[in-house]
């Protein structure tokens, strides 16, 4: 009964810090679950996609620069006719762009699009992103707990960008995760925080490319000033929250700090194009104060300063602390585990896997009922580990984008919503049946025994009413679809 | 699919629905005041349609007060001008409409939309998520996100009326918190995947039924919708822009009136539009913003043909969580700012006119030296147009709808 009882225990546990099960891994994970999910903190390092389109930001620069030119010679050449929406008009192209110039993905309807005389290879920008998505699925399909790939689209929603924003965001949000997010995930938080920070699809984003010091050379001379979006939200969403006791002087302060952080241009002068360059030209000049403290700091090692001060915030602490643990615990986040994680985070200087052991080995965390709803990026990585198969981009994109997640591009800076009131709502909830119901179909001559799939991946969580739900089923595509919108699949 | 659900209301009622409209009635026993007007016969059968805005709007470039001296040069870049063929709409002289609204200018001039400027809730800070929670919370302060005020106010019905019993829509996968909470929610968007079977979701009712309360709820209410929405003949059409774009913000109006024009629909939705945070770029009579005000212009037009047969008893509430900064940002845009506008539109709306009490626009008419200052709480409003569209009373609103609000009276006569 004991024995049970922590094989249940260690399922739960599986699901709620990793992706769920694969075929076979079953019994021996469940009861290994804990020291399984140390280990991998252990090992402390993140593994990178394979197969992308290209290495680095560099890389990307000189493409994007390069077809930023192709389109404007093609859209010269052909002056006459009407441009059909050049790249660099799309400040905010619509959320479901991608449907229509990629390729259509699974589950749409075919009749959708008949008018297009295509299928022509999707433009730059969206190949990029179709590869690095197809590459970082791959990678977490393959992943043994998945512990490493949740902390990864975790830390990757905290520090979100979005390939809605413009053709830069399209094309470097896979490599962002790639070199700001996945070499920190068991690092410092201190570190990551930099690392995002001076991304250069993350100053895309919030605008600070264009953000100018009013004082500075190029204010002077141009009569153009700051953005402060950057520095908001580095306050409000990415270190110490809200309510985390800043003002809005502090906002334009580090607005100004962070003046000149910038990604370099196609000229090169200041560094690789596309690359992070901190460019002197636009810095606002002299010492200027941040919650109280001046920072006196030339050029960059001011903003480096700033940001590592509010790295080490005690309201940092308590902020991530709460966010981790309404991530993989409970929307109500337990206020002795929040404590817990904040004194951690605080003690170790924000070391990251000291805060992650400090979780695992919690039992508040580890015997808290199973209330989550599975996200719909993990519903969609869970059922293709559950499953065996493996998605192509379309099947991938689809249905992401049908619930409400596509990779990379959440409705705003604070990412996507962590709680079931945005995922268990009603519409949600049937939109995730028709998803189900299309890979029921998908895998039906991949599974020949869907009670054993059953028996299999959910093991002893698996209820009596869910094993006998798929049992009944009048089709193998049905008790696929029955198993993975069980709710022992569906939460965690 | 679902057809073997289509009976009517009470016989599809589950018995945890039925708990969650007796607690409505129980709350009801104390707080209402017995007397609607709707209740009499041949009296009005509302439809009131709340559109969130999310990422503040510029309700300086959306309603530009042309006549305000300090205008044109706050807005060096993107200001709008009187004249010329990308001219603003002339409203009442001093106030003008954005170039890419001609819909709402027509219904402004047919009485059928009113214009509230430096408008704001009661929150004072710049954040997004912040604000957005205290405009759909109905909280007179952030960190209360377990309901929305349209939720509560549909609580705050009688058990027995017809549009307690029949729910708040919310529009999207994920619905807007303002009608999120106990009383029953249905959800609706527009369709992007085949649809499942129905033996499928039956199924899934039977195993939710025996194991999980919570999902059981959900799909209940899922069917429900579904059911409405296929005997409204609205299934099949899938694909189209999302909530940012210009043809998703038609689709999803047109959608949304689908529903709530239906005799068997729900009287009351919320849905969002997105991409309103111009930042940088945010053009002026062509652009950015423009390209948005055009989606909500067009949403406009696809409410006023979904709803036409009950367009007279319409009111349709646009409001966003705050405003963008008086004067222009060093990228030609706009950072978080505080009074904006909110429009009201629809043929129960008493319109053909501003109502703002104009702060101006010098810099020490600003608020903090920097934002179009408020002068009318956008709450204040909503709680104007509810009282009359529904007969609630100021008690009720003050302590239920918008907890803490007793000070702030209804805005009165919004409503024909």
């Amino acid at each position: 009964m004991a024995e049970t009882g922590n094989l249940t225990a260690g399922g739960i546990a599986l699901q709620r810090f990793g992706l769920g099960a694969r075929p076979g891994q079953g019994e021996a994970m469940r009861r290994e679950a804990r020291d399984r999910l140390l280990a991998e903190v252990a090992a402390g390092s993140a593994p990178q996609p394979q197969g992308v389109p290209f290495p680095g930001v560099a890389e990307i620069g000189r493409a994007l620069f390069a077809f930023a030119d192709e389109q404007k010679r093609e859209r010269e050449a052909k002056s006459a006719a009407a441009p059909a929406a050049s790249p660099e008009s799309q400040g905010m192209p619509p959320q479901a762009e991608q449907g229509t110039a990629g390729p259509n993905p699974a589950g749409r309807s075919e009749m959708a699009q008949p008018a297009k005389p295509q299928p022509k290879e999707p433009a730059l920008p969206f190949r990029t992103y179709r590869d690095e998505v197809k590459a970082r699925v791959d990678l977490a399909l393959a992943a043994e707990t998945g512990l490493c790939e949740r902390l990864t689209l975790f830390w990757s929603n905290h520090f979100c960008v979005s390939v809605a924003k413009s053709n830069i965001g399209r094309m470097m949000a896979g490599v962002y995760e790639r070199e700001a997010i996945r070499p920190h995930v068991f690092g410092r938080f201190e570190d990551l925080l930099l690392a995002a920070e001076s991304h250069p699809a993350m100053l895309d984003f919030l605008d600070n490319r264009e953000s100018i010091g009013p004082n500075s050379p190029a204010g002077r001379r141009r009569g153009r000033g700051l953005n402060e979006n950057f520095a908001r939200e580095i306050m409000e969403l990415h270190t110490l929250g809200v309510s985390g006791g800043y003002s809005q002087e502090d906002v334009t302060n580090l607005a100004r700090i962070l003046t000149g952080w910038t990604m370099a241009g196609r000229d090169g002068r200041l560094g690789f194009p596309g690359s992070f360059v901190f460019n002197p030209g636009l810095h606002e000049p002299g010492a200027t104060p941040l919650l109280g403290r001046a920072y006196g700091q030339p050029d960059l090692a001011q903003g480096v300063a700033a940001l590592t001060d509010l790295a080490h915030h005690p309201a940092t602490a308590q902020f991530i602390a709460t966010k981790l643990v309404r991530h993989f615990v409970a929307d109500d986040p337990p206020s002795r585990l929040v404590e817990l994680l904040a004194a951690t985070f605080r003690r170790s200087e924000g070391d990251l896997p000291s805060v992650y052991r400090a979780l695992i080995n919690s039992d508040d965390a580890w015997k808290a009922p199973a209330t989550k709803m599975r996200s719909p990026q993990e519903f969609l990585l869970a059922s293709y580990r559950a499953t065996g198969l493996k998605p192509n981009f379309g099947q991938i994109l689809g249905p992401l984008a049908a619930m409400g997640q596509p990779f990379w591009q959440p409705p705003g800076p604070n990412g996507y919503a962590d709680t079931n009131a945005a995922w268990a709502s009603a519409e949600g909830l049937k939109t995730r049946i028709d998803v189900a119901a299309g890979w029921g179909r998908q895998a039906a001559n991949a599974v020949p025994d869907p009670r054993g799939l059953a028996d299999d991946i959910l093991g002893p969580m698996l209820s009596a009413e869910t094993r006998q739900a798929v049992a009944r089923a009048e089709s193998r595509p049905q008790a696929i679809a029955l198993l993975l919108m069980s709710p022992e699949f569906q939460r965690r | 699919m679902f057809d073997h659900r289509d009976d009517d209301d009470c016989e599809r009622m589950t018995p945890s629905r039925r708990a969650v409209l007796g607690a409505a009635g129980a709350l009801f026993a104390w707080s209402f005041v017995p007397k609607f007007a709707y209740a009499a016969a041949g009296a009005r059968d509302p439809r009131f349609v709340v559109v969130v805005l999310r990422g503040a709007l510029d309700g300086l470039s959306a309603v530009p007060p042309i006549g305000d001296p300090g205008y044109a040069a706050l807005r060096e870049g993107i200001a709008l001008g009187k004249d010329g063929p990308e001219a603003a709409l002339p409203l009442d002289g001093f106030f003008y409409l954005h170039p890419a609204m001609p819909n709402l200018a027509r219904l402004y001039g047919r009485g059928q939309a009113a214009i509230v400027h430096a408008a704001a809730t009661g929150y004072r800070e710049r954040s997004h998520f912040d604000g957005q929670d205290v405009l759909e919370s109905g909280q007179p302060g952030p960190g209360h996100t377990a309901s929305g005020w349209l939720n509560r106010l549909l609580a705050s019905l009688p058990a027995g009326e017809s549009i307690a019993r029949k729910g708040v829509l919310g529009v999207g996968v994920v619905p807007p918190l303002v009608v999120r909470g106990d009383a029953p929610v249905l959800g609706w968007a527009p369709p992007r995947m085949a649809r499942a079977g129905s033996d499928l979701a039956m199924r899934l009712a039977d195993l939710y039924a025996q194991r999980d309360p919570g999902l059981s709820a959900a799909l209940q209410q899922a069917v429900e919708t579904e059911g409405l929405a296929q005997r409204h003949g609205m299934e099949g059409k899938t694909g189209g822009g999302g909530p940012d774009s210009a043809e998703g913000m038609r689709r999803i109006a047109a959608g949304a009136a689908g529903l709530v024009g239906a005799d068997d629909g729900p009287r009351i939705a919320a849905l969002a539009f997105e991409g309103w945070d111009t930042h940088a770029n945010e053009g002026g009579a062509k652009g950015r913003l423009a390209n948005l005000l055009g989606g909500l212009d067009g949403a406009f037009a696809a409410f006023e043909t979904g709803l036409a047969p009950v367009w007279k008893d319409t009111v349709v509430m646009v409001v966003t969580e705050f405003g963008r900064t008086a004067a222009v940002n060093g990228t030609v845009g706009t950072d978080h700012g505080t009074g904006t506008v909110a429009f009201l539109v629809g043929g129960a709306v008493k319109g053909g006119r501003m109502i703002a009490d104009w702060p101006g626009l010098n810099p020490e008419q600003l608020y903090q030296n920097r934002d179009l200052k408020p002068t009318t709480d956008i709450r204040a409003v909503a709680k104007g147009v509810v009282a009359d569209l529904f007969g609630l009373s100021g008690p009720v609103l003050a302590e239920k709808v918008f907890p803490g609000t007793g000070d702030l009276k209804p805005v009165q006569g919004l409503v024909v």
